[in-house]
């Protein structure tokens, strides 16, 4: 038999240990380092324009002129709205998973469904609501008598409502499927439907996870990029019903990133980054911090 | 008191049925959007789609070779970054459950899962295609990259903390050294885990835009250097299906079929693997 130096085998020992500790501070610094830049690169917009920034209602790259106001409203109402428009859809999905079918063959083509939707890229659910959406809530819009532009927020809300659902839908399962046992034949046997079962006992106990579930999916809706840039209209006036044109945050950087000419501009526009940046940080650490009190 | 109960009956089965109405209709955009693409996209493909760049505006026909060859680079290259880091990194987290790095780590793991991937695109713009004055493939393959990490990180955190510590201490006992008991014993164990986590961050970034527009940046012409600008599938889409022009449209048309096939196969793949693999204890 092959002696091995035992040496070597601390070496490697050491290497391996040592390796692993500097992978799992790599990640650290990575996401420290992310902020870093983003803080760094847009502290000329910051020093610059201060909170007047936020509360700015003019955004006129041509004039220098900043203000984040138009975006910040573009982006509430689009992920407020595609909360809304999903939550109905997310809950009956999570509850039919969770509840009335967990297993057999309906259930598992629900599963499937759900998990393609998540799959398709977002790029082209931009491109199917351009097509597709587009003309079909430009007749709705002509019905109801208001200018019938087709793209705008209520659109990019529907398309990122359809996004969003999987996100809610599957954590809502899992959250209702752990709903113990006797608690619901508990309710069963005082004489409880099913329907009441649901609304007094499942949905009181797995409220906080469902909420996080909501808020998670939040996350995503705000942060949501290409889809939402593809149909929305890219306007940078402050949007006065849900039909008009708007921007998000996300959008805004899309489209002039790479056009941002001045330092000032393209500082303005990262500044708007950082603060997607921070506020889907706060998000989700606060959503997941629920579910895994949930858990245990 | 009778009508009562039958009212109440009644109430359940109707939003039983309402719910299941409203669980179903999902399927609806997902048939619409498969019919869309389908439709249009084999209506465009041909032999040539597949080996030719696009053509200028007027010219009938041209391909999307560029973004094919651009994207399998831009993916294959993102892989090679952030599989074994993210692997690393999983094993550490798997085994120090509760100290001081692995519960910042932890923390920066579940922030990157959420950071949006237009930012990622920003600062990956101020790190790699600033300093080096291009836009370039390796910028977008680092961005995708760390899209990919948190995935490969997590995935395989869960599924090494489901493998019994008597493997690991039999390992030992025998008196391996522990670099090799992880690599040779643990990491075998739960290779369909890690895959599938593998191969399901390759599915989300594969499908990625927003971190490519200031990095990758596209390329209307065939390109494999990674330092220069390179076209991918999900770019190809963006910039084509937004221009005025029907050729472009259908181009746009056929690039969504093929990367959808294969997002889709990845995702089969994935559940294949972990079906045919799963080792229970």
């Amino acid at each position: 038999m092959r002696q091995k130096d035992p040496g070597l085998q601390v070496k490697y020992e050491m290497l391996f240990s040592r390796t692993l500790v500097i992978t799992a501070l790599l990640i650290l610094i990575l996401v420290i380092g992310l902020f870093l830049t983003l803080l760094l690169e847009s502290l000329p917009s910051i020093q610059h324009l201060g909170f007047g920034f936020l509360f700015g209602k003019t955004w006129d790259p041509v004039s220098n002129v900043y203000g984040a106001y138009p975006f910040l409203v573009g982006t509430l109402l689009t992920s407020f709205l595609a909360l809304i428009i999903s939550i109905p859809f997310s809950m009956a999905i999570a509850i039919f998973l969770g509840e009335y079918q967990p297993t057999g063959a309906l259930s598992a083509f629900l599963k499937n469904i759900i998990e393609l939707i998540a799959a398709v890229p977002s790029v082209i659910y931009g491109f199917w609501g351009l097509i597709v959406l587009v003309p079909l809530v430009r007749s709705l819009e002509s019905k109801i008598g208001v200018v019938p532009y087709g793209i705008g927020i209520f659109t990019a809300s529907i398309i990122l409502a359809i996004m969003i659902i999987p996100y809610a839908a599957s954590l809502g399962r899992e959250m209702i499927s752990m709903v113990p046992a006797q608690l619901k034949e508990g309710a069963y046997s005082l004489g409880a439907t099913r329907y009441e079962v649901i609304k007094a006992v499942i949905i009181p106990y797995t409220k906080s996870g469902l909420f996080a579930g909501i808020l998670l999916s939040l996350g995503r809706a705000l942060g949501e990029t290409m889809a939402v840039t593809m149909v929305i209209g890219n306007s940078s006036i402050i949007p006065t019903n849900i039909f008009a044109p708007g921007n998000t945050m996300a959008s805004v950087i899309a489209n002039e990133f790479t056009e941002a000419d001045r330092s000032l501009y393209l500082s303005a526009l990262i500044e708007l980054g950082m603060l997607l940046f921070l506020v889907t940080v706060v998000i989700n650490v606060i959503g997941k911090r629920i579910i895994k009190g949930f858990n245990t | 008191m009778k009508s009562n109960i039958n009212y109440r009956i009644n109430k359940s089965l109707f939003i039983k049925g309402f719910i299941i109405f409203l669980a179903f209709l999902i399927t609806l955009p997902l048939v619409s959007i498969i019919y869309y693409v389908a439709k249009e996209g084999f209506a465009t493909i041909n032999w040539n789609f597949f080996i030719s760049v696009p053509k200028p505006v007027g010219e009938v026909g041209g391909g999307i070779a560029n973004a094919l060859v651009g994207s399998l680079i831009l993916v294959v290259v993102a892989s090679i970054i952030a599989i074994p880091v993210g692997i690393m990194c999983g094993i550490y987290l798997s085994e120090n459950g509760e100290n001081k790095l692995s519960y910042y780590t932890r923390l920066a793991v579940d922030i990157l899962q959420g950071v949006p991937s237009i930012v990622v695109g920003i600062v990956i713009y101020f790190w790699v295609v600033k300093p080096t004055g291009s836009f370039s493939g390796l910028s977008g393959s680092i961005a995708l990259s760390i899209m990919m990490l948190p995935i490969v990180i997590r995935s395989t955190e869960e599924t090494l903390k489901l493998i019994p510590s008597t493997l690991k201490e039999a390992g030992l006992a025998l008196g391996l050294p522990y670099y090799k008991v992880m690599i040779k014993v643990i990491l075998p164990v739960g290779m369909s885990g890690i895959l599938s986590g593998v191969m399901l961050s390759i599915a989300r970034v594969a499908g990625e835009t927003a971190p490519l527009l200031f990095t990758a940046f596209g390329n209307p012409y065939l390109n494999t250097n990674i330092a220069k600008p390179m076209q991918s599938l999900p770019l190809l889409i963006f910039n084509y299906a937004t221009s005025p022009y029907d050729e472009w449209h259908n181009l746009a048309w056929g690039a969504s079929l093929i990367l959808l096939i294969c997002i889709l196969l990845l995702n089969l793949f994935t559940k294949l693997l972990t079906r045919r693999w799963k080792v229970q204890f």
